[in-house]
């Protein structure tokens, strides 16, 4: 399919309001198969303006007698509008912008055409290998080995090739451990403390079903991860669902690890929204945010109503549950929900950063996002598809990674000198995982990823953010390492509402 | 025990005497009261955190309630002026002792068990006599001698000048002059002596208005911007009724239009809701009618009266005082109070006279019903947004001296300093203060001064320790001889001004010079819940790092470098001096440099987890064999925790400030944190009984 056949006119003078912070630009609107530009003509001063197309969640058109404004809702929640000279012309304009915005083929994306100056294609894959960090581990504990019995993918979709197992646990076991657990996804490391020696574990539920079927390998796995530790260790199976639907679970297959099955582990079960509801709260913030004529009043109201701040409560201190049962209780932790892609990745990469200093930093940051969250197997494509303005819903939506972000700017409130880097890294990450000119979010799975050979014919987001004129923007100019774990208060006068990230343009009045 | 209370009750009643003849307390009498009257075992709970109650010994003083723990190695003591007491609560005794709830003007809850009942009724009566003095020489600020000299006395007094503030502004000049009308407070007991009146208006124009006004408070100038002769007047409501007129009053407002050349009419404001201010025209009150005034265009703001505001304080206090509510139940309730929605108002009145002044060039006349509240109110904050004076830590002062102290703010009626009609108590200066504190939050480099600032002008409003805020006028101060009897605040925080400087402050920004401007659109996440003042003894609940300090100690350390880069320069040039003098140099080499090396503070990161596990029995205890070894391990966790500083209230008898304690970093080195390394594991005790 060629990009033309979607473009019906391409050319059309417009202009352009980027809210009322920023003046109109006045030009020459062209369309192309993955941006939007408005030249503002050969005499005058200021820049070309580009809009990756792909960050476009949603558009209306409104014509006058001749001519026709498009409103474009972005992924990044800017809101864009568009005068354009001719009726027949912005019609136009607006069907090729909502064709070429929803492509679904991955390979015809524009990080595949993305060719920066400076940076050399497959040079940045290596910035942050997540086997480095488990070749570490392995060395420093003795009880945990790398494992390539997922070499193929066959073992879990969704896991990376290497993943870091108990040395005691062969590959054989570790299959068929992945066949009692949805997804394949059987329990590996996900951190290791090293101050308490223990360690934190992610999976996905069990597939014990209504029979409570067992497995002998996956007891064995989770026995060997105590014995890891140290002996006589006891560990917590911290479940993202609450009891109740843990137990509905088994009727369609799934459900939890029976006590009697895993001796020396203890179930806790904190719920945690995710999927439709959590993005609904996100649509009802944005739209609450975005409501300018209500009154102090309705404005608490609309923002209690949409929860968000309530998941963001919820989110912390679960992650502050495992950390503490690590570093205060010399617990291990095994995180799971149903699929373990979602609310687990959420707990288990904000007790890293409660407690590992070394996520914190800049370098340490991006490493746990690409092993947390990305190389976990969170399905980005299929979470980030559409952001909170869309009309097209479909179930798979949910701002999971972005209440990961919300959380860690939390945590940089309350502790504003220990964090590396600043907002601008997590507004930057919001960003490029909904639309990105990089290809680090692409596709839902390592497996994925590899098929569309995503490491060979894109950039990645870590070597753009890296250049060093980035990444004096996005550094925190207070910091100071700190070695201690932080604790964040999870009440609810601590807890803000993070406003760079519902209405980056309302942000005007910062410290400049 | 109920013999030593009592004598403690009327020792108290002869002490207002003793203090009344300035006889400062003696180190004897001090230690009588001390060691007469305390109970022993009473438990302090701390809200938070389900830690367990700290054990201790609770003494009544004169002025002060004071609980010390018993934790041998650090006698943690919380230090209450009887003062900052607003209400104490006796709840039903359990088994374990009888409740006793304090609240606090500062919006600090103590919670105290005390083992027996009778003790509890006995500390119970006399702090309800205690927390309501009757005289005002029972208060505190007659008491309190920081050991300063009268000179300095009067020094302090004289830091604060309102005749210089007006010379600043510009006068007298062309159009203003200074009035001699009010001379021994003879027309108008609640207004200054000094006051300035458009040149134009004569004294029996300024008489003739008096008379047509509430309380006789007549128009009179409280900013005046010098830019474009523009400015703000203030007075309370006229006395029009249905049809009244006053002729004089026409005059005066008319004086005030011609002041300013540069506009042909000047809004007058009321920031009283319509329908109120209707409801006083029964009365015989009311407000101008457009129809007699020459020139004047009548705008209603609708900011509700002291009551409203009481109610709304009292509810988000609610708020803040569940015991783990849902995030629900607390924006619920944040937004049932109203309290942002009355900030706001007060705010959007403001900036409407700061636009009136700066981009129309009109004159503005504001009033409410007596002029002494809302007026106070949004004069300030106009003044506020228009001139960058005022937003510099002495400029604060001054316009907290000019717009509220000298214009007859009632601080003993609102604050409720002395035992009086409760309906007369309303946070009505504290708004003012949170409506700053927003604005510190939209432009964090406009103000000299920082949060901390705020909150303790805010505590000493309240506390009675100095003279500034007694009485309900000028008068009554001058008849009291405050400033010969008592200490001003003000040189105590310019004294320790260090303390309250915003690093970020920065008076050449473009954002920060001239006016402050408000985004044009509405926006509601502009207010926010000030977490700082309200749970600000709940110290957890804060960002456990301070980005002031932190930017304030970077700062002075920067400057210590500089001095001695130019020290070791000066000394380089005299070196080569001596070197072309004589052609012979012996290299010798400079001592090394001894500047004190920088820490970043790790430490002051130190914090411990809070129960997060809700009331779920989340890390079920461990093997039975295992019980001993941590029960005894909640006992000696919760010692340690009790030597956590950070909860310790009130350590400063001297200053009566709170959390002054270690904050601000001298030497280049961040003085240790409030939560210290030491109790890293002291939360250990939560977690295994949650």
């Amino acid at each position: 399919m060629e990009f033309s056949d979607l473009i019906r006119t391409g050319r059309a003078q417009a202009k352009l309001l980027r809210g009322p912070e920023a003046p109109p630009l006045r030009g020459t609107l062209c369309l192309t198969g993955h941006h939007l530009l408005l030249s503002p003509g050969p005499q005058a001063t200021s820049e070309l303006w580009l809009l990756l197309l792909r960050s476009v969640d949603s558009i209306e058109k409104r014509v006058a007698s001749d001519s026709g404004t498009i409103t474009l809702r972005c992924k990044d929640l800017r809101v864009l509008q568009l005068e354009i000279e001719g009726v027949e012309a912005s019609l136009d304009i607006a069907r090729s912008i909502e064709a070429l915005s929803s492509l679904e083929s991955v390979i015809t994306s524009f990080p595949f055409f993305y060719r920066p100056k400076g940076l050399r294609l497959g040079d940045a894959w290596h910035f942050h290998p997540p086997e480095r960090y488990y070749k570490r581990v392995a060395r420093e504990t003795n009880a945990w080995r790398l494992s390539e019995v997922n070499e193929d993918f066959s073992v879990c979709p969704s896991y990376p090739r290497a993943v870091i197992v108990p040395r005691s646990v062969d590959d054989g076991a570790l299959a068929r451990s992945a066949r009692f657990r949805q997804g394949g996804r059987f329990p590996v490391l996900s951190y290791h403390h090293a101050p308490s020696g223990t360690v934190l574990v992610r999976s996905s539920q069990p597939l014990t079903g209504p029979q409570k079927r067992r497995c002998a390998e996956d007891e064995e796995l989770l026995r060997a991860v105590l014995l890891g530790a140290r002996p006589g260790a006891r560990g917590f199976i911290v479940d993202t669902r609450s009891s109740q639907a843990a137990k509905q679970a088994r009727m369609t297959g799934g459900g939890t690890e029976a006590k009697a099955a895993y001796p020396g582990w203890k179930r806790l079960h904190r719920p945690l929204e995710r999927g439709q509801p959590l993005q609904e709260s996100f649509v009802r913030l944005v739209e609450a945010c975005g409501d300018l004529q209500q009154s102090t009043d309705s404005w608490l109201r609309r923002l209690e109503g949409c929860c968000w701040l309530a998941h963001v409560k919820e989110a912390l201190s679960t992650a502050c549950l495992a950390a503490q049962g690590m570093e205060r209780e010399g617990a291990c932790i095994l995180v799971h929900g149903a699929e373990g892609t979602d609310s687990t990745l959420l707990v288990t990469s904000l007790a890293q950063l409660i407690l590992d200093p070394l996520s914190r930093t800049m370098a340490g940051f991006q490493e746990l996002v690409e092993r947390e969250w990305i190389q976990a197997g969170h399905p980005f494509q299929l979470r980030c598809a559409h952001s909170a303005f869309s009309h097209a819903r479909s179930k798979h939506e949910a701002p999971t990674f972005l209440l990961f972000l919300d959380c860690v700017w939390q945590l940089g409130r309350q502790f504003p000198l220990s964090l590396e880097f600043g907002e601008g890294l997590l507004l930057a990450l919001f960003e490029h995982a909904y639309a990105s000119p990089f290809g680090t979010f692409l596709c839902n799975s390592e497996k994925e990823r590899c098929l569309c050979e995503v490491r060979t014919r894109t950039h990645s987001l870590w070597s753009g953010l890296n250049q060093p004129k980035e990444r004096r923007k996005l550094r925190n100019p207070l910091y100071a390492p700190n070695p201690l774990a932080i604790w964040p208060s999870v009440e609810l006068q601590s807890l803000r509402l993070w406003q760079g990230d519902p209405l980056p343009q309302l942000l005007p009045w910062g410290a400049s | 025990m109920i013999s030593q209370l009592g004598i403690l009750v009327r020792y108290q009643l002869r002490a207002g005497q003793s203090v009344g003849s300035l006889e400062p307390w003696s180190a004897e009498k001090y230690t009588l009261l001390l060691e007469g009257v305390k109970v022993e075992n009473v438990r302090l709970v701390d809200r938070i955190s389900s830690k367990k109650a700290a054990l201790g010994t609770l003494y009544l003083t004169a002025t002060h309630v004071i609980f010390v723990e018993n934790a041998p190695d650090t006698r943690k003591e919380t230090w209450i002026l009887h003062s900052q007491i607003s209400t104490i609560e006796k709840q039903a005794t359990a088994a374990t002792g009888c409740p006793l709830l304090i609240r606090c003007k500062n919006f600090q809850l103590l919670q105290l068990i005390i083992p027996q009942e009778r003790d509890c009724h006995d500390v119970y009566i006399s702090l309800i006599r205690l927390a309501r003095p009757v005289k005002y020489e029972e208060l505190y600020c007659f008491s309190f001698n920081p050991k300063l000299d009268k000179e300095e006395r009067e020094q302090g007094w004289m830091l604060i000048d309102l005749s210089e503030e007006y010379k600043r502004m510009g006068l007298p000049n062309n159009y203003w002059q200074l009035s001699d009308v009010n001379r021994d407070y003879r027309v108008c007991d609640s207004y200054p002596t000094e006051l300035y009146v458009p040149k134009s208006a004569t004294a029996h124009i300024i008489v003739g208005s008096s008379k047509f006004r509430s309380r006789r408070r007549f128009p009179a100038l409280s900013y005046y911007y010098r830019d474009n002769h523009a400015s703000i007047c203030r007075s309370s409501q006229p006395l029009s009724g249905f049809s009244a007129r006053c002729l004089e009053d026409e005059q005066m407002l008319q004086a005030i239009r011609k002041a300013n050349p540069g506009s042909d009419f000047i809004y007058v404001v009321d920031t009283r809701p319509k329908l109120n201010a209707m409801a006083n025209r029964a009365a015989g009150k009311g407000y101008e009618n457009e129809d007699n005034y020459s020139n004047i265009k009548f705008q209603f703001i609708g900011i509700e009266n002291i009551h409203v505001m009481r109610n709304s304080l009292q509810k988000m206090l609610e708020v803040c005082e569940l015991k783990s509510p849902s995030m629900s139940d607390f924006l619920w309730g944040l937004e049932n109070s109203g309290w942002l929605r009355h900030i706001k108002a007060i705010m959007d009145a403001g900036i409407f006279i700061a636009k009136a002044v700066s981009e129309e060039g009109v004159s503005v006349l504001v009033h409410c019903s007596d002029g002494w509240d809302r007026t106070a109110q949004v004069c300030s904050v106009a003044s506020l947004l228009l001139d960058p004076h005022y937003r510099t830590l002495k400029g604060f002062m001054v316009l907290i001296e000019k717009d509220w102290i000298s214009f007859g703010h009632k601080f003993n009626h609102r604050y409720g300093n002395l035992d009086g009609d409760p309906k007369e108590i309303s946070p009505v200066i504290d708004q003012f203060i949170e409506c700053v504190w927003q604005l510190m939050e939209q432009f964090p480099c406009a103000f000299e001064f920082n949060e901390r600032f705020l909150i303790h002008i805010q505590h000493h409003i309240y506390s009675c320790q100095f003279g500034n805020f007694l009485c309900n006028s000028q008068k009554e101060r001058q008849e009291l001889k405050i400033q010969e009897r008592t200490y001003s605040l003000w040189a105590h925080l310019w004294k320790n001004r260090a303390d309250y400087m915003n690093p970020l402050f920065r008076d050449d920004h473009s954002q920060t010079r001239g006016t402050l401007r408000l985004p044009t659109t509405p926006c509601n996440f502009l207010y926010k819940f000030w977490s700082g003042m309200y749970n600000r003894f709940e110290k957890g609940l804060q960002p456990r790092q301070s980005v002031t300090d932190y930017l304030m100690a970077v700062k002075e350390e920067t400057q210590q470098l500089e001095e001695e880069r130019e020290a070791l320069e000066e000394r380089l040039e005299k070196i080569q001096k001596v070197q072309l003098n004589h052609t012979k140099v012996k290299a010798k080499q400079s001592e090394p440099s001894k500047h004190s090396g920088f820490s970043t503070s790790d430490n002051s990161t130190a914090n411990t987890p809070q129960d997060y596990s809700g009331n779920m029995k989340s890390f079920p205890s461990r093997s039975p064999s295992q019980g001993d070894e941590d029960s005894a391990l909640i006992l000696t966790q919760d010692n340690l925790k009790s030597s956590d500083p950070d909860l310790s209230a009130n350590s400063d008898q001297e200053s009566g400030v709170e959390d002054l304690s270690c904050r601000s970093p001298s030497g280049g080195e961040c003085a240790p944190s409030e939560d210290s390394g030491k109790d890293r594991d002291s939360d250990e005790a939560v977690f295994l009984t949650a």
